[in-house]
Formats: structure tokens, sequence, C-alpha cells
């Protein structure tokens, strides 16, 4: 489904949103997308069988008569799929249509087990939504993020397509000898999500991906993994001159990340400048992003509209949701990543952590520790930076580390009453995640006698004899060379195995040199 | 309404189907007599008139997201033409999907 | 009287009194089918012979009979009767069932060589109700491919003989299924009615036929030609056997969305109730022009009957019946169009080899579609492209519902409405092969009932001369139809009738199939 099938829209402009223009050799010219997003939902079983859903089984293990196409069978509505599209879109701040049904989208395809996709065509579900947009000033990051408001078209069900692989000397589609298909994913429950075209800098498109992910998993209809093809987007993408009508758009596919999805319009939005510029005019067609290389090229020109031929789906019935249904689904929505950022920011958390927080689902943590009795900004550092960090070096997802937000606020705890340095708490942490969470954080910096020497005669002791050891450097900053006590503080570290309190450590050297 | 070869052809690559010449020319006036006579159904049924697409007027059938057996591996593949690393097999793709 | 010629009813009594075993009652049926039909009588699954080794007079009613599986399960019931276990009503009955819907392991082809060789792996809810009952499934029967057809010609397979005369039709699309009742090679046989495909070749073959109001039996597993309209049914040679077996068949089914969920009606409670004081509706527009003379005559003779049975005959009319044809010629098409683009050589079926994917589809589906289902296909699929859809699928569909409405109003002054099934008898074979239209025309009384979803039945009600045949003595069918689920309605007006007429002859003669 693309946004012209049903009627040309319109857009908003660059200046209304405070986007910038683009700079080409005859003048500025304004960058229009809209973007599509499809998202798989984590239901138990597909949209109209039985069928397990699970990523990455054998092939074609998944699969019955119905997400095979086979003769005879009929497809039935999955219930969950439609609360968890009414959820979603109501998150979406979209409206429920009382009455949709399905239609049939015919096209061949070999991974089509039908040859059609059952889809939603006049009537989708959900329609007239909008999300909101923080997208982060590049000049200043600490300035507040510029709050940009998206409207979404419309949200309809449908169904996921198998899955090719392509056999020859390339293994992409083109070059290959043939086609191996898989119909596990066949049927897979899908939900389209198309913007109206309010987009127009690449920015602002990877912060209305970010936060539709972010929403999606709030919501935890999908876990929204793009590099499990759980969350997909395709971009369409025109320039103009401002004031003047849509220009002819460019439809990109296989962005596989948020940043492809911002190199991809960029790249895109210059090259359709330079063809305008050179005289040249753009045509109708879907591009296909190189990662690799950085550019998109033309995988297939769209001489006319591909004719569907929908009409409804004689198989399947209506679907209804009456006000109240729809106001029990609203009761449960969750706190949604707008609000949580807000609360975050409340509680003392820096924007760009409490953004951060929620788009790596870092929140649930956040809040355990929190209510453990962690101080917020201190939680909010520890789980951007040196929990992400060490997690995203050893490769282990949060959820898999075993780290609790209690083992966090514990550990900040051990720095706060001066048990731990930073530095030894880090040491903890990686010790904490190798146990995965088998013992928290007291125990391990027990078990690998981890303690901040800060008992002052023990320090004292140490240090008088590091400063008779060091006459030179002593000397040297006697005589004004400040920054060589670093060179002191190191020695100590040595000697306690870096266990020194640092602060105390420095206060003792300059006590004792008298400097 | 008359469908003429060209038209005949068109709606023959909707329909993936190969006709042969002899099949697009017998086709084509066939056609036009049977849609000729179905257009007949533009003579009645105003624009106030709603389509019906189901005799029944059901609502909200479904079914619970409760998983059931899917089928052997073996008689899925039984059936196709050709297969190969368990996967239905097809020559080189050329059309782009939809 | 032979097994063969007992009703099923008779057959089942028969049966709980152990006076037969249903491995006997199986065996004479396999061997009247080995006599008449032109099956290769080997193996565990008899084939039919090929279209250019068929006699001129095998009646070529089945494609495959499951002999091993048939006896297999028929002993199975005897020793299980044997046992003191409770069987159903009509546990050991033989049937036929049409080769478009699924039993798992047993080879369905609809008629097509695009589903040559293809063994379903599962069952159509059908065919798992009929298991249930212990219903002996003798095998499945010829059709016009894909059902798209009226005259059973339209199969890959070679058309099916007319038993009452082996140089005519049976009708379509469920020849095959009505050719065995009528010739004696199973008692009860399933057909699927789209626009008329069971009523039609019930009246051409001088049986019972019944398209159930739409929903009432499940479509899983029935190869869908166009999903709005099919509908599974009953093929029996009395109408109570046909309530019988749509009594085994009806119910809801959650594998099927359009599946009505009310209990269907008890079609046996009411059956003997008589028509007296029933109001009988003649619809005005399904009569007269383009109805052959002995058809309306033997019309005119049933509305007499139902008269005479104490009936109130009113006339009402359906203003947009005439319409129906033209609109079931738009929406049938236009959903086959799009229910059989699955045929393209990848998962199962036909493949014709090509060097790319594309070509591979489109010389599969040249190879294995007919040219019926071509010209089908090719219908739909321009009545529901850009530019066309607004004047042909989208009128069709409000014609549609203007005809709905006709009925509801029809039946707000008669219980039930009454026409000719079909305006012809039995045709030879070949004389319409050549004029598309023409061969459309003779659904022309059965087709509003399916887009209005009611139930119909067609029974015969005597028998006239064909046009080209004036001494000839074929059946002609009376058309009864309900409204939507009030099946019983028109099986009480169906059976009052019968039980008034008698039963016609067995066909018999020269040309015929020979009892026994």
């Amino acid at each position: 489904m693309t946004a012209t099938d049903l009627g040309e829209i319109s857009a908003t402009t660059a200046a209304e949103h405070g986007a910038p223009l683009l700079e080409g050799d005859t003048g500025e010219w304004e960058l229009v997308v809209g973007l599509e997003v499809h998202v798989e939902l984590n239901t138990r079983t597909k949209m109209w069988c039985g069928c397990a859903t699970q990523f990455g089984g054998e092939p074609n293990t998944n699969v019955c008569p119905v997400c095979t196409g086979q003769p005879g069978a009929l497809p039935v509505v999955n219930a969950q799929a439609v609360q968890d599209a009414t959820l979603l879109g109501l998150a979406l701040n979209g409206e429920i249509a009382p009455v949709c049904r399905f239609h049939r989208k015919n096209y061949f395809y070999p991974d089509l087990a039908k040859n059609y996709q059952i889809s939603q065509y006049d009537v989708p579900l959900v329609h007239d939504g909008w999300l909101e947009v923080e997208v982060p000033d590049t000049e200043d990051p600490s300035a507040a993020p510029v709050v940009r408001r998206i409207r979404i078209e419309r949200l309809h069900m449908e169904e996921d397509t198998g899955k090719s692989m392509h056999v020859g000397a390339t293994g992409r589609l083109h070059g290959a000898d043939r086609s191996l298909i898989d119909y596990n994913r066949c049927g897979i429950p899908l939900l389209e999500i198309v913007s109206r075209p309010d987009v127009h800098d690449p920015d602002t498109a990877q912060a209305y991906l970010r936060e539709l992910q972010a929403i999606v998993r709030a919501t935890g209809v999908s876990d929204a993994r793009m590099e499990e093809g759980s969350i997909r987007c395709d971009a369409n993408v025109s320039v103009r001159r401002p004031g003047d009508a849509l220009g002819t758009r460019t439809e990109i596919k296989n962005l596989n990340s948020v940043r492809s999805l911002g190199r991809a319009i960029a790249y895109e939005a210059r090259r359709q400048i330079s063809v305008l510029e050179d005289g040249g005019r753009i045509v109708m067609e879907t591009r296909h992003w190189d990662e690799g290389r950085g550019v998109t090229e033309t995988l297939r020109v769209k001489e006319s509209v591909t004719d569907y031929r929908y009409f409804p789906d004689p198989d399947l019935v209506e679907i209804t949701s009456s006000s109240a249904q729809v106001d029990e689904v609203r009761a449960r929505l969750p706190e949604l990543p707008a609000a949580t950022r807000s609360r975050l920011r409340e509680a003392g958390v820096a924007a760009d952590q409490a953004a951060t927080m929620v788009v790596t689902g870092l929140v649930p943590w956040f809040d355990e520790a929190v209510q453990a009795g962690a101080s917020a900004s201190a939680v909010a550092n520890w789980l951007t930076g040196d929990v992400a960090g060490q997690l995203s070096s050893e490769g282990v997802e949060l959820a898999e580390s075993g780290l609790t937000g209690t083992h966090v606020a514990e550990l900040i705890g051990l720095i706060d009453d001066g048990t731990l340095s930073t530095k030894l708490a880090k040491q903890v942490l990686t010790g904490v995640i190798a146990a995965r969470g088998a013992r928290g954080p007291a125990q391990v910096a027990d078990e690998q006698g981890l303690k901040q020497v800060s008992d002052e005669g023990e320090l004292r002791g140490i240090v008088e004899q590091v400063v008779a050891d060091n006459a030179g450097t002593v000397e040297a900053i006697r005589g004004g060379n400040d920054k060589a006590i670093g060179a002191l503080v190191g020695q100590v570290m040595k000697q306690t195995r870096g266990q020194a309190d640092p602060r105390k450590t420095n206060e003792l050297l300059r006590e004792v040199i008298g400097s | 309404m008359s469908l003429s070869a060209d038209e005949v052809r068109h709606v023959a690559r909707l329909a993936r189907l190969a006709l042969t010449d002899d099949e697009v020319d017998a086709l084509a006036p066939q056609l036009s007599d049977i849609l000729a006579y179905a257009e007949q159904v533009g003579e009645v049924a105003a624009q106030d008139v709603e389509p019906t697409t189901h005799p029944f007027a059901l609502r909200d059938v479904s079914r619970p997201d409760e998983p059931r057996p899917s089928l052997p591996r073996e008689d899925v593949l039984a059936a196709a033409p050709h297969a190969e690393q368990d996967r239905f097999a097809v020559p080189r793709i050329v059309a782009e999907e939809g | 009287m032979e097994l063969i010629a007992l009703s099923a009813a008779e057959l089942a009594q028969r049966l709980q009194a152990m006076d037969v075993s249903a491995l006997e009652v199986v065996e004479a049926h396999l061997d009247r089918i080995a006599a008449v039909d032109g099956v290769r009588a080997e193996g565990e699954v008899w084939s039919a012979s090929s279209p250019e080794d068929l006699d001129q007079r095998d009646v070529h009613a089945y494609l495959h009979v499951t002999a091993a599986a048939a006896r297999e399960h028929a002993a199975d019931v005897d020793r299980r009767r044997a046992a003191g276990e409770e069987l159903g009503p009509l546990a050991g009955v033989p049937l036929a069932l049409k080769d478009v819907l699924t039993m798992r392991g047993v080879p369905t082809t609809c008629g097509s060589r695009m589903l040559e060789g293809w063994v379903p792996p599962y069952d159509a809810t059908v065919t798992t109700r009929l298991r249930e009952a212990d219903v002996v499934v003798l095998g499945k029967t010829n059709m016009d491919e894909f059902a798209m057809g009226s005259s059973t010609e339209n199969s890959a397979y070679g058309a099916t003989r007319n038993p009452w005369d082996l140089g005519r039709v049976p009708g379509g699309s469920s020849g095959g299924s009505a050719a065995a009742v009528a010739g004696l090679m199973a008692p009860l046989s399933i057909g699927t009615d789209t626009g008329g495909s069971i009523r039609q070749p019930a009246a051409l073959t001088g049986i019972v036929g019944a398209k159930p109001t739409y929903g009432t039996v499940s479509r899983y597993g029935l190869v869908a030609f166009a999903s709005s309209l099919d509908q599974a049914g009953p093929f029996a040679r009395t109408v109570e056997d046909a309530a019988r077996l749509q009594t085994l068949i009806h119910g809801h089914d959650p594998r099927d969305a359009t599946s009505v969920t009310d209990t269907p009606a008890d079609l046996l409670a009411t059956l003997r109730d008589g028509v007296e004081g029933l109001r009988i509706g003649v619809v005005t527009e399904l009569q007269g022009e383009g109805y052959e003379p002995g058809v309306r005559r033997v019309f005119d003779e049933a509305l007499q009957r139902f008269e005479r049975l104490g009936a109130e005959i009113v006339e009402v009319s359906l203003p947009h019946a005439g319409y129906g044809l033209p609109a079931y010629y738009l929406i049938a098409p236009s959903e086959a169009s799009s229910n059989l683009a699955r045929f393209d050589g990848v998962r199962y079926g036909l493949r014709v080899d090509a060097p790319t994917a594309e070509e591979m589809n489109a010389a599969t589906r040249a190879a294995g579609f007919g040219p019926e289902v071509k010209r089908r296909i090719m219908i739909g699929t321009h009545a529901l492209s850009s530019g066309y859809f607004d004047a042909y699928y989208l009128q069709a569909s409000k014609v549609r519902t203007l005809i709905a409405q006709d009925f509801a109003d029809a039946f707000a002054q008669a219980d039930v409405l009454v026409s000719p099934t079909s305006p012809t008898v039995a045709f030879g074979l070949g004389d319409k092969s050549a004029d598309p239209l023409a061969m459309y025309l003779n659904d022309v009384a059965t087709v509003p009932a399916s887009l209005a979803g009611i139930p119909a039945l067609s029974l015969p009600a005597g028998t006239a001369e064909a046009p080209d045949a004036p001494r000839a003595s074929l059946p002609v069918g009376l058309q009864i139809m309900a409204p939507l689920l009030r099946d019983d309605l028109m099986y009480r007006a169906g059976w009052a009738f019968e039980q008034d007429l008698g039963f016609l002859p067995v066909p018999a003669g020269d040309t015929a199939v020979e009892v026994g």
C-alpha cells in the first residue's frame, strides 16, 4: 500500500516544522518524506491460522494448509492481532474504525502463498493518528530538543510473506539462478503504519522511526527488532522548491537500521536535487539502499501504478469495534515514551539520557533502581554509561545479563558509602555481569577483595613511603609543577592494587608533601 | 464493451496466463460478448444501494491466539514440484514484489 | 430389490437390522461401478480410464474409487456394529464425494490437469463429518474443472454421461456426483453449488439435490471457486435421504469464518408435515420465455399437484431476478480469478519449467487450466482491474443486494418459492460447448438463490421430451427455494410432493445404464 493508492494527500512544509532547507546550486530545496513502517506482531500464532510465529525456526516447519495456501484452506482472524493493532493505534493517537474489513491485494510473487495478500484497503482499522518526535539540536546537544508532530494517515492489519533465499553468484535477488522459499514467516500478523509526508529532514525521519519503535515496545505488541525484520521501514522521498506542489517521489527499500534510514534519505535528496538541477526529471520508481556503497539504486521503474485488483475478501467478515471495546483497550495503554521521558526529566535525568533510556528499553531497570533508593541521575548515568557500554562490548542483552535495577542501586550505594571508588565499581559491575546476576555487587566486591582503601592510617603509611621513594618528583611539585602529583597518585594506586580512595590519596599526598 | 487483442493480452499478464495468439484471438470476441451481457448490471442499482459481498451479516468471527500443530514438513514439501534445502524452489525471480 | 437400488434410509435400516453387512453393500456398489463407469478396477485406488480409453457406454462418474479404503471402513463398521457399538444413523451407507473436497491421502484434482497427482495433506470438514458418521466414501467424482461449468464437459479427465441417455450431459458442475447417484453407483453423494452446480445436475439426472443455506455447511477443505457463493450439499434419490445427508454435514465450523453460528434447522422433525396451508410462491420471472415447452408443462403440473395437496399457490415477483445471471457472471469469476491465483507451480500440482519464475507461473497456468477456467479468470481479472471495478464488480454486488431484497419481499407473501430448476432437459454432449454464453444460460433459474445465499432444493417433477428428441423421456427438476436458514421448509414441501408423485423410473433402455 502506498499513500497515493487512495488519493493524494497534503504534506506539511519544512517551514511549519522549523526544519532546514537544502542548499542546491540553483537555490533552496525542500525535502518531503513519508514513511511506511511494517511491524510484525508478537502474537503466539499467525494471523489466520494456529501456526507458531517464532523467529528463526527450521524452514517450512511452522506451516499448515492455511499459511501455505493449500487449495480449500481458509483464514480465520487471530483475535489477539486485532486487540494489538487497536492498542498500538490508540498509542499513536489514532481513531479506531467502528467497522472495518479485509481486502485482497492481488499480485503474484513466490513468497506469497496465495498470490494475494490479505490486507486492508478502503477502511483501515486505525486512521488519523499522530506522534511527536524529539529531534536533538545538532548544533547544541545540551539544548532542549525540537518537538515535531508527524501525522499518521493509517494503521492497518495484514499478513507477512514468506522468505526467499536467493541461490547464485551474489546471494541477492539480482544475479541469482533460483530462489528457495520458506513459508514460516508467511501469515505472521503485520501492521502497516503509513505516515503523512510530514518529514522534512533525515534527523526527523530517524527520530520518527526510533519513537515508533519505542512506542511499539512500550505497548508490548512487538519486539520491533530491525535486525530480525520485526520492524521494517520504507521511505517515500521527494524534493520541491519551497511553496511548490509535491515533486515526484521515489520509494526506498532495504533500510535495515535507523542509521540507514537517515543516510539513505540524505543521499536520495541530494541525488534528486542534482538530477533536477541538471534539467532532468525524477522517475517514479523503487530504489534499493546499498548500505556498503552508501547509494540508492533503481530496483524497478513503476511504469504505471500496479493494478492490485483490491476487493473485499469473501472468506472473512467485518470487524467491529464499539466505543466500549475501544475504551477497554485504551484502559490497558501503558505509559508511553513521551510521558516516560518527561517523568525521567522531572526526576532529574538529563534529557539525552532520558531519551536514550526510553529508546533502549532501560526504563524498567531505572525504575527498579530508583525504587531501591538510588538517585535518579546516578542511576541514569550508570545505565546509559557503563552498564550499556559493558553489555554492548560483551554482546549481552540487558534482559539476559541477570543484572537487576536493585543491583544497580546497590552498586551506587557502595560508592556513596565510600566502599567502592567509581573505578572499583566498574570492576564490580563486570563481575556481576560475568556471574549473570547470580552474585550481587556487595558479594562480588567481597569475593574479589575489591574495597576502597580509605582508612587514613593505612593510606598515610603508603603515602609517606611513596613520598620518601620519589624525592625528585616531590621536588618538582614543591617547585610548582602541580601536575606531577598525578604520578604519585599512580604510585599509591599501584601499591594498593587500585583500591585507594583517589580523593583521600590526593589530600594526604598534599599534606605530606606540604605543598 | 469490446475487448481488443491487446487488452486481452494486458489482462492475461495481470492474470499471469501465457496465452497463445490463437487463444487471444478466440478470447477477444468471447470475453466481449460475455462482458456485454454482464454490463446489464449497470442498468439497475443506484448509488444509494449498498453492495452485498456476503449473504449473512456475520461479524467479528475470530479465533483465540492459541497454537495448533503445524503440518510435518515432509507432508508440505511432498507436493512441491521442486524442493531444495527443505524449501520450495523456483527459477530466477525477475519481477519485484508488490 | 437389488442393494444398489435401495435408498440410503432403506439401506441404513437393513444395516441396523444386520440383514446385510456394510461390506456387502460396498461390494455391490463397487461391482456396479466396475461394470458401468469405465474405471480400471485394480489396486487400492481405482482410477478412471483416460479420456481416450473411455467407452461411449461408460458413465465416467468417478475419477478415483477408493476401493480398498471403502472395504476396510465398511468391515470396521460391521465389526463395531457386531460388537454392539452405538453407530450413526447412516453408518455403513456408501457415498461419493465430489473431487473438489479434500480427503487426506486421496488425490483431489478438481477435474483439472493443474492438480493431477495432488494428494491433500488434510481433510475437508465435510469429509471429517462423514467419516465421524461412518458414512463410507467410495471415491471422488468427476466435475467441471474447478466447478466451472454446467455440463461436466469441462473436466480435464473427460465428460461424464447422463445415465438416462449416455449421449447427453448430466449437468454440472457436480455431474459426476449426480450421475453416480442416478446411475446406482452410490445411494448418496456430495456436490457443491456455486450458481446451481448441485441443483441443475440433480434436475438433469432425475434425482434430489440441495444447496443448503450459505454458511451452514463448512467450506473448509472445499477448493474455492467463488467463496461468497460456494456451498456443499447432498445428492440422493429421495428427499428424505438428502435431508438426512445434509443433517450429517451442516453445523458451525470454527475453521470457516463465514460459517453460520446459528443452530441449523432440524430437517427431519417436520419433514412429513405436508404442504396443506403452505403458501407456495410461483416466481413470475423464472418461467416462460427460454424454458422448454416440456419443462413448462411439467412445472405447471407440479403447481397443480401442490394445489391438490392443499397448498396455496401465489404469484410472486423477483423484479431483479433477470439481473442475477449477469451479476453472477461478474462476481463468481472475480472471486475465482483471485482464488485460483495460488495455482502457480510453486507449492503443489503441475509445473511447466521455464527460465524465470514469472514465465514458469504463466506457462504452468496456461498448461494446467482448461479453456473455461481461463475464460473465467480473464473475465474476473478484467472485472476487478483498475478502471472497471466500479462498473462491474461493485455494480454486481449492488445487484446482489437488490436480489436479496426481492427475496425478502417475496418471502413475506409465500413460505417457499418454486420454479423449474433448469430451463432445459439434459442436452446432448457437445451441443453447447462452442458457445460459453449459451452454456451460462443454464443457470438462469438457480443463480438468484445463490446470490441471496438462501437454501434451494431440486427434486424430480416428471419427465419430458427434448427439443431434439420428441420421443425422449428425460427428467425435469422442480426447484424449491426457502428463506435463509429455513432449509426445513424446502425439504418439507419437497417430501410431500415426492410422496404424491412417486419416484421416477430408474434409468433404463438401450443407451442407458442397465440395472444389475
